[in-house]
């Protein structure tokens, strides 16, 4: 039959030699190959100890952002909820009271805000969608494994920027540690 | 031999039956890293600092699972076949000797559990006592997979303990003994290193380790357990301990077989230009000391001889794929055994013609 590619090889059965048939000769250069790997560099990365770098662009767990003051961004308008094409996201909006200036930006704000990290499919369209920039997907963060389905579903107690500027993402809208430090500040005389 | 001599040998075979089940714990553990080492992984590594405590980890899991009787199984014989497997593959590691003597005051200790001037074919009986474990295991089990892996097991071993005891005798005609101390101390000339029996016996040294990873069902010929064709063998049905005795006598038995290849063909315990460094250390801590000190190099000689085996073990373990059944059975009745008897025609040529160097007769004499 012609071959279509000229790249097929004819095989000839030939009687095996007498180094074939010893195996020896196999046998010490398939221990050679091993030994060679015995030495290389290993592929296994020790997971928790040490961990894959992420891309710059990883889209990774939920962070609902504050904003200079260290108010919440979020108002609460859905299109995050919306835009979602995995249906992960539900939220409670609330008018903010008279003294709560200082907790929300937006007059609306959401009372619950909850993300089921079972459904997400991290594609960022929320990110996309959100007109006060305040959902981003964090590059450095993933949703843990955990035992339970409904610890899946994220609350704001899990999703809201911690104040502290330390344990905050490296993405998204920063604060300078100046800044920060003021922040802190006050929101510890609003505690008083 | 008074009642202190018979107490430190009792402490000696204490210790042999010790070490022989710690190294075979550790079998465990070296296998594991090895064969991720030689696949480019690291391997077990979370129990204890470099996952050292892996193997009692592995104990607590095996003795915590369910004991598991087959219906039909024969209950008595079932237990009976991992025991018999372990003490069989315990036993043979009492000829051994993992060193010369100690000498404190008076007293001698002999580094060797028993010495028995017929010590070479006591490990013989008793390593092909080992068959009996895997047999009555898998008969016993009343499953087919276990019965066809118990008659593997045996075919297979009584027809490569043929070619290892041809093999052996073109040893037993260079060293004239069938003790395994007298053979050990026959490698060891003073001034000359080159006596080991593996350079004037390379042709049955190859036929002995190959006969040797037959015998331990070990990787290219362990077609009793053949995990993807028979789901195990003659183990399918064990479980728990009586699962890790199996796995344990298996370590076991490539212990012994690393111990016998060192004292037969490398020399056991002695090691190159022993009796220099001897004389030299005579000379500033006198003459017992020196002994003494020597033969605690030997003992870690020996042992690094051993593990140099267990890691060669393990080593073609993660390299070669089975063979068939039909290839073993070819390799062994019609390659191994002719070769292993040519070997013996050849010896007994080359000893006729004085080809092979004789030990002197002043030190066969000691």
């Amino acid at each position: 039959m012609q071959s279509l590619s000229n790249r097929a090889k004819i095989l000839e059965k030939k009687p095996m030699t007498l180094a074939e048939r010893a195996y020896l000769p196999a046998i010490f250069q398939g221990l050679s190959i091993t030994m060679r790997h015995f030495f290389s560099k290993k592929a296994t990365i020790r997971y928790p100890e040490e961990t894959r770098p992420f891309s710059p662009i990883f889209r990774g767990l939920h962070v609902l952002k504050r904003d200079e003051q260290g108010r919440e961004r979020c108002t609460a308008c859905g299109l995050c909820a919306v835009a979602c094409p995995a249906e992960a996201i539900t939220m409670v909006a609330g008018e903010r009271k008279k003294g709560e200036e200082g907790l929300y930006r937006e007059e609306k704000y959401a009372v619950s805000y909850e993300v089921n990290m079972l459904r997400c499919i991290f594609c960022g369209l929320c990110e996309e969608a959100c007109p006060k920039a305040a959902v981003y997907l964090q590059a450095d963060k993933m949703a843990p494994p955990r035992f339970e389905r409904d610890e899946f579903i994220y609350g704001k107690d899990r999703l809201v920027e911690p104040v502290s500027p330390d344990a905050r993402s490296q993405r998204g809208i920063q604060l300078t540690p100046e800044q920060a430090q003021a922040l802190f500040n006050k929101m510890t005389q609003q505690a008083v | 031999m008074e009642l202190p001599a018979l107490g430190w040998q009792a402490l000696v075979i204490l210790v042999v039956f010790g070490v022989s089940l710690l190294i075979a714990t550790y079998s465990t553990y070296a296998e594991r890293v090895i064969a991720a080492f030689l696949q480019d992984r690291v391997g077990p590594d979370r129990a204890g600092p470099f996952g050292l405590l892996q193997p009692l980890a592995d104990a607590v899991k095996l003795f915590t699972k369910e004991e598991f009787f087959p219906a039909g199984s024969n209950r008595a014989l079932f237990v009976f076949g991992p025991c018999l497997a372990m003490v069989t593959a315990l036993m043979a590691s009492a000829v051994i000797p993992f060193g010369n003597y100690l000498q404190f005051g008076s007293t001698i200790i002999w580094l060797q559990g028993i010495e028995v001037n017929i010590g070479m074919l006591y490990i013989f009986g008793v390593v092909s006592l080992g068959v009996y474990g895997i047999m009555i295991g898998g008969w016993a089990s009343n499953n087919k997979f276990s019965l066809l892996g118990a008659i593997r097991a045996a075919s297979q071993n009584i027809s490569y303990e043929l070619a290892m005891g041809m093999a052996l005798i073109a040893v037993l005609m260079v060293s004239e003994t069938l003790s395994l101390r007298q053979i050990t101390l026959q490698q060891s000339v003073p001034g000359e290193w080159y006596f080991w029996n593996v350079v004037k016996q390379p042709l049955g040294f190859i036929i002995f380790i190959v006969c040797a990873f037959a015998e331990t069902n070990r990787t290219p010929f362990d077609l009793p357990e053949c995990e993807t064709e028979l789901v195990g063998g003659y183990h399918t049905e064990y479980s728990s301990m009586k699962m890790g005795l199996y796995l344990f006598a298996e370590y076991i038995n490539v212990f012994v077989a690393s111990a016998v290849m060192s004292v037969l063909y490398f020399g056991g315990f002695n090691f190159p230009f022993q009796y220099e460094l001897q004389a030299w250390l005579a000379e500033s801590q006198g003459a017992v000391t020196a002994h003494n000190i020597i033969t605690g190099l030997g003992v870690v000689t020996i042992f690094a001889k051993i593990f140099s085996f267990i890691f060669f073990f393990m080593w073609v373990r993660w390299t070669l794929p089975r063979f068939r059944y039909d290839q073993l059975m070819r390799l062994g009745w019609t390659i191994l055994i002719p070769l292993a008897i040519f070997n013996i025609l050849l010896t007994g040529g080359l000893i006729l013609f004085n080809v092979i160097p004789q030990v002197p007769k002043w030190w066969l004499l000691q």
